[in-house]
């Protein structure tokens, strides 16, 4: 028999919340994180709007000598970790530290720094590339960062599939934990790509949404007018434990992560597969993975990133996954207020699902105004809904055509 | 500002230690905590600080907060 994983801690930094329970709160009442750019100007470009973790000041976390060797994706990465931890209630002693490890889910990695430091090539030749660029922009260094910081010696790397990626690290520290090869794995999502670069070139695939006039209500998932994402920014970590490693130490369980399925479209570089098939398939998988029927799922977060093809290709998706109970099953857009976190979207959506299971709520999708004939499932428009939630499925996609799903499901 | 003040000011700014710190004895790695990669950083603040270029085998010198002090004067001298 399979090895049980559950979730024994989270920690979260988002554009509505500097930890769980603020993000969590907001979302109930719907509150929208995205607003004008503010790191850069971005008067030059037709997307001027990003949801950004707002009031953040970095040396309110790390000294100043730390932060210059941090970009940005790190040290949200590791705040929530820190707050994922100290949750847990790990400690020196009741666990092996060469059995803890980290997986983290990077789409894009240090960015800021790659821009900055390309600059400096550029203008001042590359003897002036600071030795740090290396080790602050690759998109493993978190997982680095956060392993040093609490000493965890096990397992350690980051998985990058675009904004699959926290699915993908979740559903890779779920088999590691099963296969035994970690008691527990500090694991999630973490990305700041609100930078004139990465803002540029989602723009020029007109991914983005040009909602200029009103930001609030850009990221619309499901609505017939929305025009695309909105980039935003964040971290969000979980502990996931083998669950007599922490039934011993006696600790806290939220929820078991109990499914876990992935796929490949092979079809194109953006566009997700005709009808979803790609994300079907993953879907399928997760169910059969944690032994479960359609109908056992109370609740989808999907992806719903508020782009004209995702939002329709998922719909049909879940229906092909999902049949009549398509209609029947709550869905929601976790995106509709904290926009698109890229790497680390999966990851804010998995504390979702494990806070809806314990507070009996889901959240609602916000700026669901203009049903799109296309998209007619029951996204929770506008509204929160109250509901007993024993599992739950989360979806994630890639550029690339990475589709994955996991289940979480109430821990018995 | 002379030039032992603004190596003081780099080596503050650069390596987060307190000003009673940086005495001429004090080696960077064995007394400042810094790294390898942080010494890199430091001689290349001083190359922007002083308008110059530090060699590699000149860089290896440069261990102690004194050793730099008395490196960058004489090269500014020069």
């Amino acid at each position: 028999m399979k090895k049980r994983v559950v979730i024994t801690g989270m920690g979260a930094i988002t554009p509505i919340g500097h930890n769980v329970k603020e993000t969590w709160g907001n979302l109930l009442k719907g509150t929208n994180g995205v607003g004008f750019i503010s790191r850069f100007d971005a008067s030059a470009l037709p997307v001027k709007i990003a949801a950004e973790v707002k009031n953040y000041n970095p040396e309110d976390h790390f000294d100043h000598k730390e932060v210059k060797k941090l970009d940005l994706y790190t040290q949200f990465a590791m705040i929530a970790a820190r707050e994922a931890i100290a949750d847990s209630g790990l400690a020196e002693g009741n666990y092996d530290p060469n059995r803890a490890g980290v997986i983290t889910g990077a789409g894009i990695g240090g960015i800021l720094t790659f821009e900055e430091e390309c600059n400096k090539c550029i203008t001042q030749g590359p003897r002036r590339i600071s030795p740090f660029f290396i080790p602050k922009m690759i998109g493993n260094i978190a997982a680095a960062h956060v392993s040093i910081e609490h000493n965890l010696k096990g397992i350690n790397f980051n998985v990058m599939s675009a904004c699959a990626s926290a699915n993908h690290a979740l559903g890779t520290a779920l088999r590691s934990i099963q296969y035994g090869d970690a008691d527990l794995i500090v694991c999630g999502g973490t990305e700041a790509a609100v930078t004139p670069l990465a803002v540029g070139g989602f723009t020029a695939m007109r991914a983005l949404s040009t909602r200029n006039d009103s930001p609030e209500t850009a990221s619309r998932p499901f609505d017939a007018q929305r025009d695309g994402f909105v980039m935003s920014e964040g971290s969000v970590f979980l502990v996931l434990e083998e669950l007599e490693h922490a039934k011993k130490r006696g600790a806290k369980i939220y929820a078991e992560l109990a499914g876990y399925g992935a796929s490949g479209d092979a079809y194109h570089i953006t566009a997700p597969a005709e009808n979803g098939e790609g994300s079907s398939r993953a879907m399928q998988a997760a169910l059969a993975d944690a032994g479960m029927k359609p109908e056992d799922i109370d609740y989808i977060n999907a992806h719903g990133t508020s782009t004209p093809l995702n939002d329709k290709g998922e719909t049909q998706s879940i229906k092909n996954t999902f049949g009549d109970y398509a209609y029947k099953v709550k869905i929601n857009s976790t995106k509709s207020m904290v926009g698109h976190m890229l790497g680390a979207a999966a990851a804010v959506e998995a504390m979702v699902c494990v806070k809806s299971i314990m507070n009996g709520i889901i959240h609602p999708t916000m700026n669901l105004v203009n049903p799109d004939p296309d998209c007619d499932l029951d996204y929770t428009p506008n509204v929160p809904v109250e509901k007993a939630v024993s599992a739950t499925l989360s979806n994630s996609l890639g550029f690339g055509g990475h589709n994955s799903a996991i289940i979480i499901k109430k821990y018995i | 500002m002379d030039i032992e003040a603004k190596v003081k000011q780099i080596i503050m700014d650069k390596l987060g230690v307190e000003e009673s710190q940086i005495v001429p004895e004090a080696n960077f790695i064995e007394d400042l905590r810094a790294d390898s990669l942080d010494t890199v950083e430091l001689v290349m603040a001083f190359e922007d600080e002083f308008g110059i270029q530090i060699q590699d085998e000149d860089q290896e010198k440069l261990r102690t907060v004194g050793q730099s002090i008395d490196y960058l004067k004489k090269r500014l001298a020069e």
